[in-house]
This record gives C-alpha cells, structure tokens and sequence, in this order.
C-alpha cells in the first residue's frame, strides 16, 4: 500500500511541479526580478526625481538560478503531492471514490489549504517588503494551513452541525488571531508590483494545485485498481 | 468462518492504508519543512525564488 502511495506522489508531484516550475518562470519571476532592482537600490521609486517607468525588459534566463527554481519547485509539488495521495488513501479506504475528475476539487482544496488561506492574512512577498520575524510567519503560515485542511476536511466528509460548525472556526480563527505583522512599512519596492506579484503567485498556485490534484488522483487510481486486480 | 476471514482481511487492509497515509503526510511535511522553511543560508539561496513564488515567508 505504501508504495503505491509514493510512486503516485512521485508521478504527480514530479509532472505538477514541472508545471509549476514553467508558469512561475514565465509569469512570476520577472516581478520578482523587477522588485529586486528596487530591493538592492537600483531603482528608487519614492523621492525619486524623475519618474520610473513601469515597464522593464528584465528576461533572459540565469541557467543556474532557473535551474534551482525548476528543482525547488519539483520538490516543494512533490511535498504537496506526499500529503495529498496520502489523504486520498485515507479517503478511498474509507469508500470515498478518487480519481482525476475529483482530483480537481482535491487540488482547489490544496490550494486553498496550502496557499489562499495563508495569503488571506499573509499575501505573497515580494524580497525587500517589510514584514514581522520570519519564524513568527512561518509558525503562523503552518498554523494556517493545517487548520484550513482540517476545516475543508471537515466540510467535505463530515456530517452534521458538529463538524460543521468546528469547521467554520478552523477557517476563521487564524485571520482573527491575525498574522504576524511588521511595525512599520520599509519597503522600497512599488506596491504596484507587490499587487501584481501576489496575484500572479495565487493564479499560478491555483493552477499548479489543480493540476496536483488532477494528476494524483489519476495516478492513485490507477495504483488502487491495479492493486484490486492482482488481490 | 469467510466473514471473518473478510473481516480479519479488511481490517489488515484498513490498518496498513492508515499506516501509508501517515507515512506519507510525515514525509510530504518533512519535504515542505526542508525546501520550504528552513533557513540554513545555502538552502535559503538555493529555494529563494521558489519560496517567495510559492507564497512562503521567506526573510
């Protein structure tokens, strides 16, 4: 059983993470890059004298940056694609039918788990923005993740007020205690491209979730009737 | 005596699908905690566009 657990994840984490990796390079790494040239000063958007154009051919490719973002990126989907199969496990060993159609709804769940939610209250940074102590985030991020999973659990396969009513104050309470913030706003990076870079990591994260889940719940699938076959 | 057999079967089957999936949550986790959160610099660096990409806090 276990094993068809990781050749699933692995399939469906490596083929998403490439996916992934390609949209995040074409869509999301030139804001990034753009913000850096404010980040390390050369760009100076407030005060500035003359005004700065919003426009800025900042492509071509870095072999070895890009290289590591494609392997992140296969890494971190992979991850994601570990707990997700996993889940969809438990779920199938429960009677609950998986496969890729219903993957998709899967991989939206993921997403808003693993990426909205935590957006919600902490939107994507862009380097050089301000923002509270790093492990304050990442406790809260964690926090927020696992609690939106959880809820969506809840909503999707419990029955009743109970585990409805528990679901909705597992959504809600991490945007009520509130993420942690910075004091003051330092940030030398227009918040025209913090806007666009957070919607562009949430789209690209929508997509590569979707096809998370739509991969693994093919590939798990197929694992599992191919296990009933061979019993 | 096949009842029970079918039994003892799905609960062998119920036990090691429970088994799997938290395997595979402690190992998905484990993946997410490295590429994701750590802050050792030469990781940081390397997974820097990816965790800012991916929405993760990442100074």
């Amino acid at each position: 059983m276990f094993g068809k657990v990781v050749t699933s994840a692995l399939f469906a984490g490596f083929a998403a993470g490439l996916i992934a990796a390609l949209l995040q390079l074409y869509f999301v790494q030139p804001v990034l890059l753009h913000a850096e040239l404010y980040e390390g000063g050369e760009l100076i958007h407030f005060g500035a004298e003359s005004a700065v154009p919003a426009h800025l051919d900042v492509g071509g490719i870095d072999v070895v940056r890009d290289g590591l973002s494609v392997l992140f990126t296969v890494l971190v989907y992979t991850g994601y694609a570990f707990i997700m199969v996993g889940a969809m496990a438990l779920a199938s060993d429960r009677g609950i039918a998986v496969d890729a159609r219903r993957g998709i709804l899967w991989g939206l769940a993921g997403f808003v788990a693993f990426q909205f939610a935590p957006a919600f209250s902490l939107p994507p940074e862009l380097p050089g923005v301000a923002a509270a102590d790093v492990t304050l985030r990442q406790i809260w991020w964690a926090a927020t993740a696992i609690s939106t999973a959880l809820a969506l659990a809840l909503i999707a396969f419990g029955k009743g007020w109970a585990a409805w009513g528990a679901a909705i104050v597992l959504l809600l309470a991490p945007h009520v205690i509130g993420a942690p913030q910075p004091e003051v706003f330092t940030g030398p990076v227009p918040p025209e491209l913090g806007g666009e870079f957070a919607g562009r990591a949430l789209g690209v994260g929508m997509a590569a979730w979707v096809t998370l889940g739509a991969f693994a719940g093919f590939f798990w699938s197929r694992e599992l009737a191919g296990a009933l076959q061979t019993a | 005596m096949t009842t029970q057999t079918q039994t003892a079967q799905g609960q062998a089957a119920r036990g090691s699908a429970a088994g799997a999936a938290i395997a595979a949550l402690l190992i998905g986790a484990a993946i997410i905690f490295v590429t994701g959160h750590v802050q050792a610099s030469t990781l940081h660096d390397a997974a820097h566009d990816v965790r800012h990409a991916t929405g993760f806090p990442c100074h």
